[in-house]
């Protein structure tokens, strides 16, 4: 039987950019150029290691965004995935986490899923709480946070390196994974693949497609709310010592100064 | 008067600094209850109750060890239901957020993580958090449900304020959902000696400039010399040079110390993610052109071979 894979990739603003907030304290996404989440490559990456030792798989990619997120799939497709989802509503802007993972909850939903895979946290919002709260919504064990995965009949093993213990973890599917940037260094699109995207089936949910009332996303419906966002001042110019023999000495001086020592 | 409900992070008994930390910011908000689970759970109450907990609740099953996260979720459940309060937090661990994240589902309650500071505010705690590598700073609410917030460690002084910490069994009754991802090993890291990274004071990073693992004792000599912990940009990890645990940045640890210290690092934008927030920041490049020196109160453009063991002996006949 086939197994079905759900990426949840996330298209975010590049940070070596300007990155900054709009009048309305969301992320501006205009002046910054997107791009896939360099830590969800790790996870298309993983889904295509483990579509490739099951005997028939599906991968398909899910994003929530604006239509610039589309970028973010095709990347995804063009490393190899089957098909692609996209979820667009402009109800959706200023979605907080909650608003999010419910629409990514019941996307993978209507998908349809055995397996889906997160990465560890996104390069931008970086809370790394979504895949816990997707694996709650959806009801199923969360086997988060690995830097090793591997599925076999019907059973995703895989070693979680926490800040005390390195734990090796197990559930049956279905379940919800998340992996970290140690799992494994992600594939480059191939020409062919590059290619091939183009013609992969990507398709276009909104709101009402998955029966999701307005009120409950996009900035009125988030259950948090940001109130104020300042650039932080620049750090006003340190001392800076060329090394002539004593630099070390001198590093010790403002140490001491410092009370440091 | 109010509640507030802290999540205790413990090894054995031994709570771990942040939570002390938690209590702290806690007593801005209400009187504090403590949770705390798992062997050994009884024995945090003292030191909780020194730090302003009123109240300690403590349960211990199997189960928080042999399952992941969920049963905690559950803990935490039965905990807000018996206690009401204004407000959840929970240290912003890897684990924290996870068991914070699902307890905001299923209270229906907003969430905000690593928070570095916290206040009251007319409409519920107001939170502050570093934004975009932390080049940027906000402030944020929860409008829904209770407030649910995880905290950074090193955002806020450890304060002592005797409170009765009356230690209470929490009765908790596990979901179906508990025992769904079974823990097969538990393989414990083995201790240095040195501080906790994200708890020290200091912190002395190597980055590619070290330039091999056989390198890596000179950070460590400095390191001991000032008793700090040790740090590595991604590069010194990724080479196979310093222990994955030890990263600082984006992907690994976030650290807010006093005193920040690297060595043959570049400060490349994941790098900054993860210590841009320490108070005092020191480089050691021998390129005068790289970005760590924009971030730096002092900097010294040399070869850290030359100038970390300068500094080292310096350090250690300072101190005689
Ligand atoms: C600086 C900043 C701080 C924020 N703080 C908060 C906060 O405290 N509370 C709050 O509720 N919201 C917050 N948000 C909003 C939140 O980041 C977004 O709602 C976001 O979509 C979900 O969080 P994340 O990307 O941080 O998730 P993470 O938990 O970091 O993401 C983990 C994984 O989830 C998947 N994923 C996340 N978002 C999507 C998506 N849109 N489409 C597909 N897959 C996705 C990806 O696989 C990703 O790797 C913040 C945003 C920013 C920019
Ligand atoms: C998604 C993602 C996540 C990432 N997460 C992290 C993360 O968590 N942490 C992290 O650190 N990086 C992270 N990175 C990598 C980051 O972009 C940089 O590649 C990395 O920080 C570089 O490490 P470095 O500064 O040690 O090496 P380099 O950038 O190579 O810098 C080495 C520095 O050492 C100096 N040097 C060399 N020899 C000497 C000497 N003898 N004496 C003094 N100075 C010397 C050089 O002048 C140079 O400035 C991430 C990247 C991505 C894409």
């Amino acid at each position: 039987m086939s197994l079905r894979i759900v990426v949840c990739v996330k298209y975010v603003p590049d940070a070596t950019g300007d990155r900054h907030f709009a009048d309305d304290l969301t992320v501006d996404r205009d002046d910054v150029d997107g791009l896939l989440s360099e830590l969800d490559e790790y996870a298309v990456e993983q889904a295509l290691q483990i579509a490739d030792e099951a005997d028939d798989a599906e991968i398909t990619v899910l994003t929530v965004g604006g239509e610039d997120a589309k970028d973010a799939l095709r990347k995804a497709l063009s490393m190899g995935a089957d098909k692609a989802v996209h979820v667009e509503d402009d109800d959706l802007h200023g979605s907080d986490v909650m608003a999010t993972s419910l629409v990514l909850a019941k996307a993978v939903e209507k998908t349809g899923y055995d397996l889906v895979i997160c990465g560890m946290a996104s390069t931008d919002g970086t809370m790394g709480v979504l895949p816990a709260i997707l694996a709650e919504r959806l009801g199923v064990p969360q086997v988060t946070l690995l830097s090793e995965v591997k599925v076999e009949d019907g059973v995703v093993t895989g070693r979680r390196d926490g800040d005390s213990a390195s734990e090796q973890l197990q559930a049956s599917l279905p379940a919800l994974v998340s992996v970290t940037d140690q799992s494994g260094e992600a594939r480059y699109p191939s020409f062919k693949g590059i290619m091939a995207a183009k013609k992969k089936p990507v398709e276009s949910l909104d709101l009402e497609d998955l029966d999701i009332d307005a009120e409950l996303v996009g900035l009125a419906g988030s259950w948090s709310a940001v109130d104020s966002a300042t650039q932080r001042p620049a750090r006003t110019a340190g001392t800076i010592v060329k090394d002539e023999g004593e630099g070390g000495k001198q590093l010790a001086e403002f140490l001491a100064s410092q009370k440091f020592i | 008067m109010a509640e507030v409900l802290v999540y205790v992070d413990h090894v054995d008994g031994a709570v771990r600094k942040p939570t002390l930390e938690l209590l702290t910011l806690a007593r801005r908000l209400g009187d504090p209850v403590a949770l705390a689970l798992g062997a050994g759970a009884e024995n945090t109450a003292a030191v909780l109750a020194e730090h302003g907990a009123v109240k300690v609740l403590t349960s211990d099953a199997p189960e928080y060890a042999e399952y992941l996260v969920v049963p905690k979720v559950d803990a935490l459940q039965a905990a807000h239901q018996a206690v009401s309060p204004v407000a959840v937090l929970v240290p912003s661990s890897a684990e924290g957020k996870e068991i914070a994240a699902r307890l905001a589902v299923r209270i229906e309650s907003g969430i905000i993580t690593d928070a570095v500071d916290l206040e009251a505010g007319d409409e519920g705690p107001v939170a502050t958090q570093a934004a975009f590598a932390a080049s940027f700073t906000t402030k944020s609410r929860i409008t829904k449900g209770t407030p649910v917030i995880t905290v950074k460690p090193n955002s806020a002084p450890v304060e002592a304020s005797p409170a009765a910490g009356a230690v209470e069994a929490l009765a908790v009754s596990f979901s179906d959902a508990a025992s769904g991802t079974k823990v097969l090993s538990r393989t414990p890291r083995e201790s240095t000696g040195r501080p906790e990274l994200t708890e020290a004071a200091i912190v002395v990073s190597g980055g590619r400039g070290v330039n091999g693992a056989e390198n890596f004792h000179l950070i460590e000599a400095l390191a001991d010399s000032l008793g700090a912990a040790v740090g590595a940009s991604r590069a010194a990890v990724d080479a196979g040079w310093y222990p994955h645990s030890n990263q600082v940045g984006q992907t690994g640890k976030s650290v807010s110390p006093q005193l920040y210290i690297a060595n043959g690092i570049s400060g490349a934008i994941q790098h900054r993610a993860g210590m841009q927030t320490s108070k005092t920041i020191v480089a050691v490049n021998k390129d005068a052109e790289a970005p760590i020196f924009d971030l730096v109160d002092y900097g010294i453009v040399g070869d850290l071979f030359q100038v970390v063991p300068q500094l080292t002996d310096e350090v250690n006949t300072r101190k005689g």
